[in-house]
């Protein structure tokens, strides 16, 4: 027992409880099958709340017009500029061919199976899922969450679900935009520098898409939505260490919600592609 | 100081036992905190808890409230064992505990009436008597001309009366505070000890006090308030409905070192228990 505070009760050894390399592999592996089990309970849970009461209305809007509208400046820009790039891109090998009407064809199906989707999905987590980690990080190190609980609201159901679903709202829309003003993009980039009337631009672009298609793109953006708002939840509830770990959790949300969703698209596209050829 | 009415909170029936801890462990990645904690509080009873920092002060309180389960053990509050509620039970329960928290942890992006409004609105109350009711609480804690303020524009000792204010405002009839003064100024630790003994002795409020000062307890345990007089007092209230009995209990290591009266604690020849008194 120590008699002043300057005393030291139990000096600690440097061979005493070193864990060997298998023990850290092993408490490795734990650790990473327990982040996945709890982000596959809050992701279940986020959309089990949505059936049940109480429900939050106005948290739902609020978040799906920081989400939607917020990020409605990029998606634009970015989507514009999409679909002018692909143009100039693909119209260069098309004029070799002497195929250049088929622009809209390429541009078209690319924006709606792929790019719109994923690029608005990324541009949308860089922002949102950020955004989320940070703000529910700070609530956490702050006890604001465990205020909540204290008052006797679930925090899954008041702050994860509203988030979750405005995205699984408002990523399809985002993406529906940027489809639309993608193609507006690879019109103007057609008219200017492939010679290539507007008309024929847009007849080729509508008439190329297949119900399929438009299922695939949608599928992807409400999965994409679904990962950009569960991943920015999970690491915001789950900071440790002050300031620092909001920090940390903020580039943790960009960073796994990118990965995932780009893995999560590839799967998706495999997906697409066998049921197209089943049915 | 505002006048007290009757109304603010739902005052507590002496005698009833209002939080048990029976043999409860917890404990994280390091180790157990807590190690076979045992103690009982009776119903308008005050509990100054006491300890260095990191020996599980407020790990218990959480316990009490049911934020945190215990690893093994029981943990009864208000007459429910609260360590075998599920999620959904304990959160109806907590809306019977009041609890504030060490930095006040208010919601920085609502206003200080929406804050002390919080609970009410999530239980559906309706607007009309929101708004007296938040009224009432601010003018308890005197904050009734920052409503419309936002937490960051307050000060530390302010947050700290909107966080007792918003613990009011369900009528609880016990209130856990954890270190409710730490880090805050002599005048305004006063202030905040202040409206803990009105809660006290006008409501009949079941109190658990977590701090590392000693002064803090012995404040609680010396004064009392009288609501005749509007007045904080030397000495026990005459009230002999409902005597104010004040406890100590100092947890060291993990396990209670210490439980008695603040007389005992006062005379003890404990080197360890000497050392809060220094």
């Amino acid at each position: 027992m120590p008699e002043t505070p300057l005393q030291i009760t139990h000096p600690q050894s440097d061979d005493a409880g070193t864990p060997s390399v298998t023990e850290v592999l092993t408490d490795a592996a734990k650790h990473s099958v327990l982040q996945v089990q709890d982000y596959a309970r809050l992701s279940y849970q986020s959309i089990a709340s949505l059936f049940t009461p109480p429900r939050y209305g106005q948290d739902t809007i609020q978040q799906m017009d920081d989400i939607g509208v917020g990020s409605l400046p990029i998606v634009l820009l970015s989507g514009f500029f999409i679909g002018a790039v692909m143009v100039l891109q693909t119209g260069s090998q098309f004029q070799r061919f002497g195929q250049v009407s088929l622009t809209g064809d390429i541009v078209s199906l690319a924006l709606v199976r792929e790019l719109g989707p994923s690029i608005t999905g990324l541009l949308v987590a860089g922002r949102c899922a950020s955004g989320i980690a940070s703000e529910l990080g700070s609530m956490q190190v702050t006890e604001q969450v465990d205020a909540m609980r204290a008052m006797g609201t679930d925090p899954g159901r008041k702050l994860v679900s509203p988030r979750v679903l405005a995205s699984l709202i408002v990523v399809p829309l985002l993406t529906t935009i940027s489809v639309f003003i993608g193609l507006v993009g690879g019109m103007v980039a057609s008219v200017f520098s492939l010679r290539l009337s507007a008309t024929t631009f847009w007849q080729r672009a509508i008439a190329i898409l297949e119900f399929s298609d438009l299922m695939q793109g949608f599928t992807k953006s409400v999965v994409f939505g679904f990962i950009l708002s569960t991943v920015g939840c999970y690491q915001g509830l789950n900071v440790r260490g002050g300031t620092q770990g909001v920090g940390r959790a903020t580039t943790q949300a960009v960073v796994v919600s990118s990965v995932l969703i780009i893995v999560a698209d590839t799967f998706l596209t495999r997906l697409a592609l066998f049921l197209a050829d089943k049915l | 100081m505002g006048s007290p009415t009757s109304s603010v909170i739902a005052p507590g029936s002496n005698g009833a036992e209002a939080l048990r801890f029976a043999d409860v462990w917890i404990g994280f990645d390091e180790g157990p905190i807590l190690r076979g904690l045992s103690f009982s509080l009776e119903t308008g009873e005050t509990l100054v808890l006491l300890g260095e920092t990191g020996t599980g002060k407020t790990l218990t309180l959480k316990l009490a409230a049911g934020l945190l389960r215990p690893d093994s053990g029981t943990v009864r509050a208000l007459g429910q064992e609260i360590s075998a509620k599920s999620e959904r039970e304990l959160l109806h329960f907590r809306r019977q505990v009041g609890f504030v928290f060490q930095e006040g942890a208010l919601f920085d992006s609502l206003t200080v009436g929406e804050n002390v409004a919080y609970r009410l609105e999530e239980d559906g109350v309706p607007a009309e008597e929101i708004a007296p009711r938040v009224q009432e609480v601010l003018r308890f804690v005197e904050l009734e001309h920052t409503g419309e303020r936002l937490p960051s524009e307050l000060s530390g000792g302010m947050r700290r009366r909107v966080s007792i204010a918003r613990a009011l405002i369900g009528r609880p009839p016990i209130v856990l505070y954890d270190s409710p003064t730490a880090g805050l100024d002599p005048i305004t630790s006063q202030t905040i000890i202040t409206l803990i003994l009105r809660l006290r002795d006008v409501y009949r409020v079941t109190s658990v006090l977590a701090t590392h000062r000693l002064q803090d307890g012995f404040a609680l345990a010396n004064f009392h308030f009288d609501p005749k007089m509007r007045t904080v007092r030397r000495g026990a209230s005459n009230d002999k409905t409902g005597p104010a009995v004040t406890r100590f209990l100092v947890l060291r290591d993990g396990q209670i070192y210490f439980e008695g009266s603040p007389e005992e604690m006062l005379n003890t020849k404990d080197r360890y228990l000497q050392r809060f008194l220094i």
